[in-house]
């Protein structure tokens, strides 16, 4: 028989969960405790919606000055 | 702009000392590269200097490069030694096991948000249960203000949790390419991106609390 997974166990999960490593007995019981669940599917939905916004953290632009230090660095490559 | 190219394309246009395909790498990974060797070094100019040094050693490398990795994760390797070579000079080594014992000792989640392992009813269940956020609008998390708060809660963690979380979940590399570029183990790198992760979560929480 097992053990029903508890929440403070499940939340350690998450990460294994999400990148797809997680063994698939321990992945059936984390989907079935979810589906009981309402503050671990909050939290499970809250940890992807923070994936996905440092996924859209803005890059900074390269300055004129980084990218012209960039091409003389390209140039004088090219020469050689 | 066009579309852009892929790798292959890529490194060959750049074997033929193509301007455009230099340009292109550059524009990709150059503020990645230069975020990365930050985490090592304080100085941003020393930070820039060793972006530079990378595109150089790229460009010098180019014929000996056998694609064994990605084109990309092998720039990110370049950068990586030369921060790990020079802050060894600078007696500043990171030391990943060090770091691994304070990194087992954090929980993803307080311990007191769950009941006590003597409560009569569902010990380690939620006692304080994570809200949904799917009543948030949209633009509240895409504000300036909720990706500066991610922006220092990630500048904020340790060292290498910190490099973890910025080569997956910003540079969007895998974990495999990560710890080849770090040259850690497959677990080390999953429990730092653990740790990491629920850090950034749990800023955003509180942050967001307000919403309720």
């Amino acid at each position: 028989m097992e053990n029903e997974m508890t929440c403070k166990e499940l939340v350690e999960l998450v990460t294994e969960y999400l990148e797809g490593t997680l063994p698939e007995d321990a992945r059936r019981r984390m989907e079935n405790h979810l589906l009981g669940c309402d503050g671990c599917t909050n939290y499970l939905e809250q940890m992807r919606q923070t994936i996905r916004l440092m996924g859209q953290l803005r890059e900074e632009n390269l300055t004129s000055e980084q990218r012209d230090d960039l091409l003389r660095l390209f140039h004088d490559w090219k020469k050689n | 702009m066009d579309a852009k190219l892929d790798e292959i394309t890529l490194l060959n246009l750049l074997r033929q000392r193509d301007e455009m395909a230099f340009t292109q790498l550059v524009e990709q990974y150059h503020s990645s590269l230069v975020r990365l060797a930050h985490i090592y070094v304080q100085d941003t100019t020393i930070a820039e200097e060793m972006a530079q040094e990378t595109w150089l050693a790229v460009l010098h490398g180019l014929d000996r490069f056998e694609g064994r990795s990605s084109l990309k994760t092998w720039i990110f390797t370049i950068l990586t030694n030369k921060a790990k070579t020079r802050s060894q000079r600078e007696n500043r080594t990171l030391s990943y096991t060090d770091l691994e014992e304070s990194v087992e000792a954090e929980r993803a989640v307080d311990p007191k948000r769950f009941k006590d392992p003597s409560a009569d009813k569902n010990p380690g269940h939620w006692a304080a249960p994570p809200d949904s956020w799917s009543s948030i609008p949209e633009d509240r998390f895409l504000s300036e203000e909720t990706m500066n708060l991610i922006r220092e809660t990630i500048d904020g963690l340790p060292e290498n949790q910190r490099l973890v979380i910025t080569l997956h979940d910003r540079d969007e590399l895998s974990a495999q390419e990560i710890c080849n570029i770090l040259g850690i183990s497959e677990t080390n790198q999953r429990v730092l991106l653990h740790r990491a992760r629920a850090q950034v979560r749990h800023a955003l929480e509180d942050y967001l609390q307000a919403e309720f």
